[in-house]
């Protein structure tokens, strides 16, 4: 029950997304933004597909082998000069952050994007207890600055508008620099400023890690701005936190995966920067950090393990899924009141905090598949969102007018005459309502299926009158 | 607590994966994959001999926002940056490492001035050398020591990087498999650098210079097979 949500909210948080309309003026550019640049990166390597299965390999490889792995993380981590803390809970991580920042009387921390520090609410841990924390990826400070969540895990912002940035900006850094505040090139200058100064003054740097590299023990970031590098590199002591699910064998897996990571989370044919970290700075080095500390955060994880929700643990954050969604393209990430949300965290939200808090979100799907189509490590996300809801129904969580529609049906099912019966009566009449428009725009009992669109009204012949006519037409066909 | 937490973390990952007794061991699958890392799927775009490597580098680097300049030597490198400056209205001053062997090449006939230090933020210019360039994307790899120190990659305004055209190769995998020929660990950081900083954190809009450098600019040397 670590990761704290908000999720019981969903359908208010739903209602509220759909009528702010900077909101979803901002969501209108997905499609033609991350989505089109994905395809056109996919298209341009034959080897994707192949790749998508070396990578769902890689992941399965490791995750059967965690312990084995972990260990060898460890050992080679050590052998480096690093640190290695293990992370059982939220608590116990904030702990150990707190703990090393103490050692080195740090009062700023720079920090790189980090999923998992927002799982744990690391900020608010260290800002507890006097020591300043500052998000230095462009769309991680938007949020900070607006006291928000991050509403999407690769781009954090994406729900800001410029004109919404111009007004933070103003409101936290005083007069604006000679660029104004008018265009997202000044804004980023404006914001490269402000923040270069945070990065000379830091005392610690904290990044997340896309990857940790069994074989060398190093830890791998992956970004565009260079700010997780100015993090890592310019204060004294570097911490990666990261998930115990992000081992990797060898430096060769950690490739395979970085070529599918930054096509299907930016539609780059590689991501600016990748940088592979090995312990602190070496005798010779004239920069770099004097300590390096990995914290390996279970939180949850481990209990995935062996379950059916291994393969969520697969999952390489690089947000495909929530890009192509379309319930997320039109609510956007914070309605799902949980640092994951869109498909993964849809499966991954409830695996961490809870189904009985986050039952909302496994039902928030239309299952078209896109999500799985699109997923770089082929996690079967309708599958296990289906896992979820069958969970919450058996925990008896599911919502009252549901539960009773299901039983009405079950009882229905159990009886074929009373089926057809029901079913030619409900195709008949509503073919009749939907009248020559073939559209009905208000449904009997459902009318939250009709709210916002029409739905097409049934042919007036049921599926099995149609499945019987069919098929006795075949047979006919195959004497002929 | 943190030995507590090691303990806490590998029983339960163990428990769940149903380890008990002899199973506890380290299987043969994961010493095999740690002892004789294998590549995984190569893409065929990558696995390309020269004169193709440098062509196919050269328009991955521009695709991803980097400029390109080609000499045919390394002591034309002070010229490449002194056009470099000029180009971009900048100071003709450029910094290295203090150990760097660039500091040896022919700066002051260039009218360049090179300073052998570590950079500071607000430094225009950063001059680095790759240890080697992955064609597939573009990319260049540094090694950070005393020759490339970490901070140079990114605190500079603009990064000049020296590649040689031998010391190309078609993936990382190549790349890989040349750090461990050379049997030495892995330096503090590895950073494989494609293109300029960039950030679309504002309303998807891709800008360069989000963090680290503006502009970055390849400088390849391409000696001609065996005169260098």
């Amino acid at each position: 029950m670590s990761l704290e949500t908000r999720s019981t909210t969903f359908p208010q948080q739903v209602r509220v997304a759909r009528a702010d309309a900077n909101l979803q003026q901002a969501l209108g550019k997905l499609k033609f933004g991350l989505t089109a640049m994905r395809g056109a990166a996919v298209a341009k390597l034959p080897e994707f597909e192949q790749l998508r299965h070396d990578a769902a390999a890689i992941r399965d490889h490791t995750l059967n082998h965690l312990d084995h792995y972990l260990l060898r993380f460890e050992a080679a981590a050590k052998a480096r000069g690093g640190h290695v803390h293990f992370a059982p809970d939220a608590a116990a991580a904030n702990a150990i952050v707190l703990e090393i920042c103490r050692s080195v009387d740090a009062r700023k921390v720079t920090k790189g994007k980090s999923m998992v520090t927002e799982e744990i609410e690391l900020n608010a841990h260290l800002e507890a207890h006097g020591i300043t924390c500052l998000e230095t990826d462009l769309g991680e400070y938007i949020v900070q600055l607006r006291k928000e969540r991050p509403s999407h895990i690769v781009a954090p912002a994406i729900h800001v508008l410029k004109e919404q940035v111009a007004e933070t900006f103003a409101a936290h850094h005083g007069p604006a620099l000679a660029g104004g505040r008018s265009e997202p090139a000044a804004l980023m200058a404006e914001a490269r400023a402000v923040i270069r100064r945070h990065f000379l003054e830091a005392d610690v740097g904290i990044t997340g890690a896309n990857f940790a590299i069994a074989e060398t023990g190093s830890t791998v970031i992956v970004t565009n701005e260079g700010n997780g590098d100015l993090t890592q590199s310019l204060p004294k002591v570097h911490i990666a936190v990261t998930g115990i699910e992000k081992i990797v064998p060898t430096l060769e897996d950690a490739s395979t995966l970085i070529r599918l990571l930054s096509r299907s989370a930016t539609g780059q044919e590689a991501s600016v920067y990748n940088t592979f970290s090995s312990g602190p700075r070496r005798p010779e080095d004239p920069d770099g950090p004097e300590a390096f500390h990995v914290i390996l955060v279970d939180n949850g994880r481990s209990s995935m393990l062996g379950s059916v929700f291994q393969d969520m643990l697969r999952c390489i954050r690089c947000g495909a899924c929530m890009n192509h969604c379309p319930v997320y393209g039109q609510v956007g990430g914070q309605a799902y009141g949980s640092v994951y949300p869109g498909p993964m965290g849809a499966v991954l939200t409830p695996s961490l905090a809870g189904i009985e808090v986050a039952g909302h979100l496994p039902n928030a799907s239309t299952f078209c598949g896109a999500c799985e189509a699109v997923c770089p490590v082929r996690i079967p996300l309708p599958k296990l969102m289906r896992h979820w809801r069958e969970r919450e129904f058996e925990a008896g969580l599911a919502p009252s007018a549901s539960r009773f529609g299901l039983a009405l049906w079950g009882f229905a099912a159990r009886r074929p005459w009373l089926y057809r019966l029901l079913s030619r009566a409900a195709a008949t009449l509503l073919a009749r309502l939907g009248g020559r428009r073939g559209y009905l725009a208000r449904l009997p009992l459902g009318r939250g299926w009709t709210a916002w669109r029409d739905l097409p009204a049934p042919a007036g012949v049921t599926f099995q009158a149609a499945y019987r006519r069919r098929r006795g037409g075949d047979a006919d066909a195959g004497k002929g | 607590m943190t030995k507590d937490g090691r303990a806490q973390v590998l029983s339960a990952v163990r428990t769940a994966l149903g380890r008990s007794g002899d199973r506890a061991a380290e299987p043969s699958a994961v010493r095999e994959r740690l002892e004789r890392p294998q590549a995984n799927t190569v893409p065929a775009r990558g696995r390309l001999q020269q004169p193709e490597l440098t062509e196919l580098f050269v328009t991955q680097a521009l695709q991803a926002g980097a400029t390109v300049a080609r000499v045919s030597m390394i002591g034309e490198v002070p010229a490449a940056v002194a056009a470099f400056c000029a180009e971009h209205g900048l100071p003709s001053t450029a910094i290295m490492a203090e150990v760097s062997p660039l500091q040896d090449l022919p700066w002051q006939a260039a009218g360049v001035r090179a300073e052998g230090r570590l950079v500071r933020s607000g430094d225009s210019l950063g001059v680095g050398a790759a240890v080697a360039g992955i064609a597939e994307t573009g990319t260049l790899v540094m090694l950070s020591g005393p020759e490339n120190p970490v901070t140079a990659n990114f605190l500079p305004d603009n990064h000049l990087v020296v590649v040689h055209a031998r010391d190309l190769l078609g993936t990382s995998e190549d790349l890989w498999a040349m750090l461990r020929e050379r049997g030495l660990p892995l330096p503090r950081t590895v950073n494989w650098i494609t293109g300029p900083s960039r950030s679309g954190d504002i309303e998807m809009t891709m800008l360069m210079g989000a963090h680290g450098p503006i502009r970055l600019h390849l400088v390849i040397i391409e000696a001609a097979t065996g005169t260098q």
